[in-house]
C-alpha cells in the first residue's frame, strides 16, 4: 500500500492539470440567431449542430479560419471565422481576432519571408528576417543559396532598409548593407579552390500588402564583391517572393 | 460731494472687478473652461484585446520512403518537414530529405566512380493547395478528416559535392488521425540539371514517402 499516496498525488496532479486546462479556454456568447458547428475545419464538412442566440461556447483551438468550439452540452465542432466574429466576449464586447491589417502592416515590428530570383545569371533562393525600429527603418538579416552552372555560393547579409511611405499598400524601399559570400566552384570543371569574400550591396524594391499578415516583396540589389584579386566583382540580383509580418 | 461720487465709482469698479473674477475662484477643471463651460464627458476608451486562442497552424514531422535518382538507382530516403497553413486551402512547406546514390550502369560496367561522395541531400520550399478535402471512414464509427493536395516549389539538391537548383512538384494525401496528428502519403518529382554522366541534362528524380506530423 506504499504506492497509494503516490497514486493519489498523481491523480490529483492530473485532475488539477485538467481543471486548469479547462479554465484557460476563451468563452463566447452567440449573438447571431445561431451559429453552425461543422464536423471538420473546412467549408465542405457537414453541419451537425447549431447553437442559438445566447448560447455559451468555449473556444478550444483554431486552425486557419476555423475555430473548434465546445457547447454547454459538451458537443465539439468547427465554426468558421465569419460566424465567430459575430459572437460576443463574456464582457459583452464583440469578438475580435488579431489577424493583421493594413494598419498592422504599416506598424509591424517583425517580418520574415522567402525570395527567389536571379543572381548574376545563377538561381538564388533566400530567406530573410527583419526587425523594425519604427515604421520606416528596419534591420535585416538574410541568407541566400546561389545555384549556378559553374559554381555555388552561400551568401549571408546584414543591412538596413528604409521604407519611404509605409502607409501605402505598395510602398517602395531603399536598402544598404554588407555580407559574406562563400563560393564553391563546380567540381566537374576542376577549377580553383573555394573562396570567401566580403560583399557590399545597395538596392531598392517594393513591398505590397496582400491580406491578413502577408505581403509580396520584389527587389533589386547591386552587389560589389571585394575580392583578393586586382578588380572587384559586380553582381546584379533580382528577386521576388512572399513574406509575413507580426 | 465730488469725493463721494469718486468713492462710489471706484467701489463700483472694484465690485465689477470682483464680480468678474468671482467665478474663477470656483475650481473648474481646465478641460471644462476650455470648452466654454460646457461639460465634456471624459470617456475612457477601452482597449479591445483579442482573446488568446490556441492557433494550430504549424505542422512539423518526419518522413520515410524511397527515392529513385535518375541513373543512380533507388534507395531509402528519410527527412523532416515543416509546414505553415495560411488558409483552409493553402499551405507552405519546407522540407529536407536525404538518401544515398547507388551505382549507375556505366560505373558498374566500367568499374569507375563518378563521385566518391554518394550522399544525396535536398531541401525545398513549396506551396501546397488542398483540393478534394473529405473524410475517410474506418468501419461504422470512425471518420477521419483528409485532403488530397497538389504541391510544388523550388529548392536545392546537393549531389556529388555540387548544388543544383531543383524544381519539385507532386501530389499527396493527408489523413488526420486526431485534430493534431496527421499521416501523409506523398509522391514527388525533383527535377534538376546535371552533367555528372557527360552531357548536361535535366533529370527526373521520383520520390514516394509516408510521413507523420503533428500540428501545433
Amino acid at each position: 500500500m506504499r504506492w497509494l499516496p503516490l497514486l493519489a498525488l498523481l491523480l490529483y496532479c492530473l485532475t488539477a492539470g485538467q481543471a486548469r486546462a479547462e479554465e484557460k479556454y476563451v468563452h463566447a456568447v452567440v449573438a447571431d440567431p445561431y451559429i453552425e458547428l461543422h464536423t471538420g475545419p473546412g467549408r465542405g464538412y457537414p453541419v451537425f449542430h447549431v447553437v442559438e442566440r445566447g448560447g455559451a461556447i468555449e473556444i478550444l483551438k483554431r486552425r486557419t479560419d476555423w475555430f473548434k468550439v465546445r457547447t454547454e452540452d459538451h458537443r465539439e465542432g468547427w465554426v468558421d471565422r465569419n460566424q465567430m466574429l459575430r459572437t460576443l466576449q463574456p464582457d459583452g464586447e464583440p469578438m475580435v481576432f488579431n489577424d493583421g491589417s493594413r494598419e498592422a502592416f504599416t506598424e509591424h515590428r517583425w517580418e520574415a519571408g522567402v525570395l527567389a530570383g536571379d543572381f548574376g545569371g545563377a538561381s538564388v533562393i533566400s530567406i530573410y528576417g527583419a526587425l523594425a525600429f519604427n515604421s520606416q527603418l528596419s534591420v535585416e538579416l538574410g541568407a541566400s543559396h546561389v545555384l549556378g552552372e559553374f559554381s555555388n555560393s552561400y551568401l549571408g547579409t546584414l543591412g538596413l532598409t528604409h521604407v519611404f511611405v509605409p502607409e501605402w499598400r505598395a510602398s517602395p524601399f531603399f536598402t544598404l548593407g554588407t555580407g559574406i559570400i562563400h563560393t564553391e566552384p563546380s567540381v566537374t570543371l576542376g577549377q580553383s579552390q573555394d573562396r570567401t569574400d566580403q560583399v557590399g550591396y545597395v538596392g531598392g524594391g517594393v513591398r505590397v500588402y496582400i491580406t491578413r499578415r502577408f505581403m509580396f516583396r520584389a527587389e533589386y540589389r547591386s552587389y560589389v564583391v571585394f575580392t583578393s584579386r586586382n578588380d572587384n566583382e559586380e553582381i546584379d540580383e533580382w528577386r521576388g517572393g512572399f513574406a509575413f509580418f507580426f | 460731494m465730488e469725493r463721494w461720487v469718486r468713492v462710489f465709482l471706484l467701489s463700483g469698479v472694484l465690485l465689477a472687478g470682483c464680480a468678474h473674477r468671482g467665478p474663477e475662484d470656483i475650481s473648474i477643471p481646465q478641460s471644462e473652461r476650455e470648452a466654454g463651460g460646457i461639460i465634456v464627458p471624459e470617456v475612457e476608451r477601452r482597449e479591445i484585446k483579442p482573446p488568446k486562442i490556441d492557433a494550430e497552424n504549424f505542422e512539423v514531422g518526419a518522413f520515410f520512403g524511397i527515392m529513385s535518382i535518375e541513373d543512380f538507382g533507388t534507395n531509402p530516403l528519410y527527412g523532416v518537414q515543416f509546414a505553415y497553413h495560411i488558409a483552409e486551402d493553402l499551405f507552405v512547406e519546407a522540407a529536407v530529405g536525404r538518401t544515398e546514390a547507388g551505382l549507375s550502369s556505366i560505373e558498374e560496367l566500367a568499374n569507375v566512380r563518378v563521385t566518391e561522395n554518394r550522399d544525396f541531400t535536398y531541401y525545398n520550399i513549396s506551396f501546397g493547395y488542398n483540393f478534394l478535402p473529405g473524410e475517410i471512414f474506418l468501419g461504422r464509427n470512425t471518420a477521419m478528416n483528409s485532403a488530397l493536395y497538389l504541391i510544388g516549389g523550388i529548392g536545392g539538391t546537393r549531389f556529388a559535392q555540387e548544388d543544383k537548383f531543383t524544381v519539385n512538384f507532386g501530389i499527396g494525401a493527408r489523413v488526420l488521425a486526431t485534430d493534431w496528428l496527421a499521416l501523409h502519403l506523398d509522391f514527388r518529382d525533383h527535377i534538376f540539371a546535371t552533367d555528372l554522366l557527360g552531357s548536361n541534362k535535366a533529370t527526373n528524380n521520383l520520390e514516394a514517402h509516408i510521413g507523420i506530423t503533428v500540428f501545433f
